[in-house]
């Protein structure tokens, strides 16, 4: 029992120090949060340039072997981040194909990672909601005889606001991982450690407090990015735009 | 890889296709289309001359609207064809006609907004948004998200989205359905107007009263098949079929 209570204490204290760690803007764990989030935003940004428009061909076109292809593309959804990091790790290893670039243990290198895991999930997810809305709009597109490349681009301004819902769930993939960063980063101090990998390596260290603050962190940010787009697509809900 | 946004199964391009030449006249023969086993339009033969308004009216289930389909190139027949001037369907042909559907599907986006994409996607003049809302009463409402307006808004909308291809022929499927009597009154001026300026205009409608008021001839079509097809004035007075002169008298046909 008086362990138990101990054992609370600490959690508490590590709480307040955590709290005290964030308000005060320390400058580790604030440079931690930036690589994260310039890590996570600039792969979900790639993912994002990668996934839409493939995403959105694949709704309007009809190909032999389309079914395969959807379940291929939904698969991938499912790609566990320590194999992506495994593989993206032995193609920038001094002796894989890609060694030459010396980009293993380096944020490009975690991009890299971040944006193989996620960009099927912006194509996949981003495949449902165009494909839905050009059910919607086939008959007119055909009747005003657009081209697939105008297709393709109404259907992406029109499905903005899914879309960024889209985006959000490949963001939340992203900063939450930590198996492939932490394989082609390395979890390099002033380098390459980013809240997922810092937050592993205090724990294991018994350093609470800093772990908690970054988890803090990390939920402030899921929290955050997640009202905005709410509030945004509130905003287009008003307006029909949805 | 087919290409989903292009309905056409090939053809030659004819006289047609080419932006200057005459679309019309238009000729379909054997039209024939099937759905669950039943032919739905079933080996319809009609013809369109150069200039005029004609209705087609039926009972529900007729297949009216499944032949403005057909005749715009929306539906690939599975029998028969469609010529243009002696030209087959084609993408080219397509683009020289407009279609507004009995729902409208618009964009979401503003009002101004969807007639700026199909502007801009023909290469036409932007100037012609601020005309053409003025022409269909939406002048004051440019910046309103087009799926907010009421069902005659949208519906005039859609009207002059179509008139902004500049289209040679204009379908119109039951476009004052359920509408209000100032949009249906706005939307058969326009199709007057467009009349006179020599758009082939060919209209779907319910409304006894309406094909007569616009139409130049009528096509009545039951079962899928085309039963008289003659000047509005000779089918009101004298219509030749039973199942039309029980449509017009207001009896119900099966």
């Amino acid at each position: 029992m008086r362990e138990a209570t101990e054992s609370l204490q600490d959690i508490a204290e590590a709480l307040r120090l955590a709290v005290s760690l964030v308000l005060s803007g320390d400058a580790d764990l604030v440079e931690i949060v930036v690589l994260s989030l310039r890590v996570s935003l600039t792969a979900t940004a790639v993912a994002c340039a990668i996934g839409l428009p493939l995403g959105a061909l694949v709704a309007v076109a009809r190909f032999p072997g389309r079914g395969t292809a959807l379940v291929v593309m939904n698969a991938l959804m499912g790609l566990p981040p320590v194999v992506v990091g495994l593989i993206v790790y032995l193609h920038l290893s001094r002796a894989g194909p890609l060694g030459f670039l010396g980009l293993l243990y380096t944020p490009t290198a975690m991009i890299v990672a971040q944006t193989i895991l996620i960009a099927p999930i912006v194509a996949a997810l981003s495949r449902q909601v165009l494909e839905d809305l050009h059910d919607e709009y086939a008959a007119q597109f055909r009747s005003l005889c657009l081209t697939r490349a105008q297709v393709v681009g109404a259907l992406l301004w029109d499905g903005r606001y899914a879309l960024m819902t889209v985006a959000l769930a490949g963001f939340g993939r992203a900063v939450a991982e930590v198996g492939a960063v932490m394989i082609v980063g390395g979890n390099i101090d002033h380098l390459t450690r980013v809240m997922t990998t810092a937050i592993a390596l205090e724990t294991s260290k018994g350093a609470l407090p800093m772990a908690l603050a970054l988890g803090i962190v990390l939920m402030a940010l899921a929290l955050g990015v997640n009202a905005a787009v709410h509030g945004l697509r509130a905003s287009a809900v008003r307006h029909a735009y949805v | 890889m087919s290409d989903a946004a292009l309905p056409f199964l090939g053809g030659r391009a004819g006289a047609a296709a080419s932006p200057r030449a005459p679309l019309l006249p238009m000729r379909a023969r054997g039209l024939t289309l099937r759905r669950g086993g039943v032919a739905v339009v079933d080996r319809i033969d009609l013809d369109l001359g150069l200039r005029g308004c004609t209705a087609i009216l039926g009972p529900n289930g007729a297949g009216k609207s499944l032949l403005l389909r057909l005749l715009h190139g929306l539906e690939p027949p599975e029998a028969g064809a469609v010529t243009w001037n002696g030209a087959p369907a084609s993408r080219e042909v397509t683009a020289r006609q407009a279609l507004v559907f009995q729902t409208p599907v618009l964009l979401r986006r503003s009002v101004g907004a969807n007639l700026d994409f199909v502007l801009r996607a023909r290469r036409r003049d932007r100037g012609l948004r601020a005309a053409l809302l003025d022409r269909v009463g939406l002048g004051d409402k440019a910046d309103r998200p087009a799926r907010l307006l009421s069902g005659g808004e949208k519906q005039r909308l859609a009207l002059a989205r179509a008139l902004a291809t500049g289209p040679d022929v204009l379908f119109l499927d039951e476009p004052t359905a359920s509408l209000d009597p100032g949009s249906v009154l706005m939307i058969e001026r326009i199709v007057r107007e467009e009349a006179e300026r020599g758009t082939r205009l060919v209209i779907v409608t319910h409304d006894v009263a309406q094909a007569r008021r616009l139409a130049d001839d009528v096509v009545f079509l039951h079962r899928g098949r085309v039963i008289e097809h003659a000047p509005t004035d000779t089918f009101f007075a004298a219509p030749a079929a039973e199942a039309a002169r029980d449509f017009l008298a207001g009896r119900i046909v099966l």
